[in-house]
């Protein structure tokens, strides 16, 4: 008797809650996790998904749905002997990857300014140093973005299976399912995980409207997002923005399978390490320097 | 045909004396529900507000991405794992004064949980898709993911602590012995579980290597054991009103309360020696991991926000202490509660944003941010605790009057015979 009532009560407040959501939220809200979606299923999102971006940002999209290449696992290397710590490939990762610009502000890249002398302790570093010029005299850039583990910390955490590995080692977050726990930032070693706080906001004309469903479409508020090195370009065979964006060749890409890319001569021939080792994480993200 | 009709009239019966128990008071009930109605309602405004807005609408960040809502959530599992104290004397070793009060205590063990479950969902971003997390209707990460595990262990227990008492009374309200054979099992049970949600919150934030502040095999052994001291502390509180306010002569002796302080003294001993040895590992070896022990305890590169807030709480967890551990402080009501308030308002420091916070500060990157909660954040966990407090009012309500015998089935009703269920 009470258990029907308690029932009674809350299809009594379903209504009630639907009112409260968007239109939008109303449509989604039955949507399935992506992995279990058909490919007629996934057809019918991407339409309604190129749809809705047109009546807002007014202009055709493309939603990308391509699945990894087999036989690529993607790593990544910075060398940090070059690195001058301009963020440029911080903005060119916002933009390409159709970041929220204000309030808030989402950078999928930080980079960490470290006086000469220390690389591991963190706690002295700057990450929001402004000088009129860089490099400045005395100090290192470290930048640090989502590492791409093997072991990735924040997908074990995930309650819902909402972010997972790909078979090309990125790791991607489906963000209709993402519930907004925020227990991957917490588990992160790197803080390579960023959260929608509110809605996106990204002007008409800087939208990029070449898009991946697992990497830059434009997401919504309250789910969680992160680097995916640029999953939209690498899977055509293309370089990640960042990369393309460096000024100094800083930044190196490859497939780690490839015994003949230019990451595999890097890891053979240079020194390289990787950060937070001792975490078990199992990054594919070799910070290097000029042997 | 016959007794369906007797039963759905028994039914109806039982809804209008219900009703009728919950409206009727004194102006002190009236008033104090009415409080409780209008803390939940606004709320639900800044709710609603967050809710549009986004958490942004909060002041948790990338950096401290967890804030006062979990905070009050960890709290809160502690305090629902203390309603163990009351079962283990009272079904285990028969200690009669405590048995006669422990359904209440279970029912407030309920109603902590539910708060706990209302505060993980506020923090949720996305509240429309909490369907996601449901075991067979979702897609729970289970046994990966130490929050699916939690999701099992919280609903286990409230289902644990909503049984055993609506049981035990729906037996009072018909005069009839439990039957023990069938409820004793789910009584037992009730014990590891308490035990286990606590633990399972703990491993929750012991599981992240990435953040050292919690990455600490003593933290569920400190969960359990300052556990042990806040629950019972506000459950002695809480039987002492109920005692003052019910119109009814329901058994509430000093004798259970000085046995559950007695508890507290223990719980506290153990308390305060696991964070001694926790201090002691982390300010001797003097490692990178001690930077957030630092922030919470003297402040890191200036930023001191929690300093004053950990150091009350240590003065008053170890003033408590002393007042439960000396029997003559312990068994005088005023001392006692002095003790009890010292206890709730410590451990909550502690456990809840002394414990949250540090975990964020530094963050793995090494970025100090201050998190201090707004207004809303403030608002809606009042609006919460309301809930609760209204929800544990309202069945007191109705469990106390049928543990003394005075709202029964109506055969006994027309008698008025005021004789107790049991014992």
């Amino acid at each position: 008797m009470r258990n029907l009532s308690l029932a009674a009560l809350g299809s009594l407040s379903l209504p009630l809650f639907f009112s409260a959501c968007s239109k939008q939220e109303k449509e989604d809200f039955l949507q399935k996790h992506f992995k279990e979606m058909s490919q007629e299923e996934k057809r019918r999102v991407i339409a309604k998904l190129e749809q809705r971006y047109l009546e807002q940002y007014g202009k055709e999209f493309h939603v990308s749905t391509q699945e990894a290449v087999p036989g690529t696992l993607w790593g990544y290397g910075l060398e940090l002997s070059k690195c001058i710590g301009c963020r440029r490939c911080v903005y060119a990762c916002v933009k390409e990857n159709n970041n929220s610009r204000v309030s808030p502000q989402l950078h999928w890249i930080r980079v960490l300014r470290l006086k000469r002398g220390n690389l591991i302790n963190l706690e002295d570093s700057e990450h929001y140093y402004d000088p009129e010029i860089v490099p400045e005299k005395g100090y290192v850039y470290l930048p640090v973005q989502c590492q791409q583990c093997e072991n990735p910390p924040c997908v074990k955490v995930c309650p819902v299976h909402a972010t997972w590995k790909e078979p090309d080692g990125i790791v991607v977050v489906d963000y209709n399912w993402c519930i907004g726990c925020r227990y991957c930032i917490a588990a992160c070693p790197y803080k390579g995980r960023v959260f929608n706080w509110a809605g996106p906001n990204i002007p008409k004309e800087e939208i990029n409207p070449s898009v991946h469903y697992l990497g830059n479409r434009p997401r919504m508020k309250c789910a969680v997002d992160k680097c995916t090195f640029c999953i939209q370009r690498v899977r055509s065979g293309r370089y990640p923005a960042c990369v393309e964006a460096c000024p100094t060749g800083t930044r190196k890409f490859g497939n780690l399978l490839d015994p003949k890319s230019e990451i595999r001569y890097i890891i053979d021939r240079k020194r390289v390490f990787r950060l937070k080792e001792d975490l078990g994480t199992e990054p594919k993200f070799y910070y290097f320097f000029e042997s | 045909m016959g007794r369906l009709r007797e039963t759905l009239k028994e039914t109806w019966h039982f809804y209008r004396r219900t009703l009728t128990l919950v409206t009727q008071g004194g102006t002190i009930y009236y008033a104090w529900c009415l409080t409780l109605l209008l803390f939940i309602i606004v709320g639900l405004i800044f709710y609603s507000k967050q809710h549009d807005a986004g958490l942004i609408a909060t002041n948790m960040n990338d950096q401290v991405s967890w804030g006062l809502y979990i905070a009050n959530f960890t709290y809160l599992v502690g305090a629902a794992a203390a309603a163990v104290l009351l079962v283990i004397p009272s079904y285990i070793y028969h200690f009669k004064p405590i048995k006669e009060i422990v359904v209440l205590g279970e029912l407030f063990a309920a109603s902590c949980i539910v708060m706990a479950i209302l505060f993980v969902m506020v923090d949720l971003g996305r509240l429309d898709r909490f369907w996601h997390m449901l075991p067979f209707i979702g897609k729970m990460n289970f046994p990966q993911s130490l929050l699916a595990w939690d999701v099992l262990a919280l609903n286990g227990y409230l289902f644990l602590n909503l049984l055993i008492p609506v049981y035990l009374l729906v037996k009072f309200y018909y005069r009839k012995e439990p039957h023990w054979k069938f409820i004793l099992p789910f009584i037992l049970a009730s014990i590891p579980m308490a035990v286990a949600i606590h633990t399972v919150t703990a491993f929750l934030y012991n599981g992240l290597a990435a953040r050292p502040f919690w990455n600490a095999s003593i933290l569920a052994p400190r969960f359990l054991a300052s556990a042990f001291c806040s629950g019972p502390a506000i459950i002695i509180i809480i039987f002492q009103v109920i005692r003052k306010v019910s119109s009814y002569n329901i058994a509430i002796e000093d004798e259970a309360l000085f046995k559950i302080s007695e508890l507290i003294a223990y719980a506290m001993f153990l308390n305060l020696f696991l964070l001694s040895a926790e201090l002691f590992k982390e300010y001797y070896s003097q490692t990178v991991h001690i930077a957030s022990f630092k922030y919470l305890f003297e402040g890191l590169h200036g930023h001191n926000q929690l300093v004053p807030w950990i150091w009350a709480a240590m003065a008053m967890n170890v003033i408590a202490f002393f007042i439960f551990l000396i029997p003559s402080t312990r068994k005088r009501l005023t001392t006692l509660n002095l003790g009890c308030l010292l206890i709730i308002v410590g451990v909550w420091i502690e456990k809840g944003p002394g414990f949250v916070i540090p975990g964020f500060v530094p963050d793995p990157l090494g970025e100090i941010y201050e998190y201090i909660p707004n207004l809303l954040e403030l608002m809606v966990s009042f609006g919460i605790w309301a809930f609760g407090l209204l929800m544990f009012t309202l069945l007191m309500k109705v469990a106390i009057p049928i543990e003394t015998g005075e709202f029964s089935h109506t055969v006994y009703e027309r008698g008025l015979v005021a004789q107790k269920p049991y014992g």
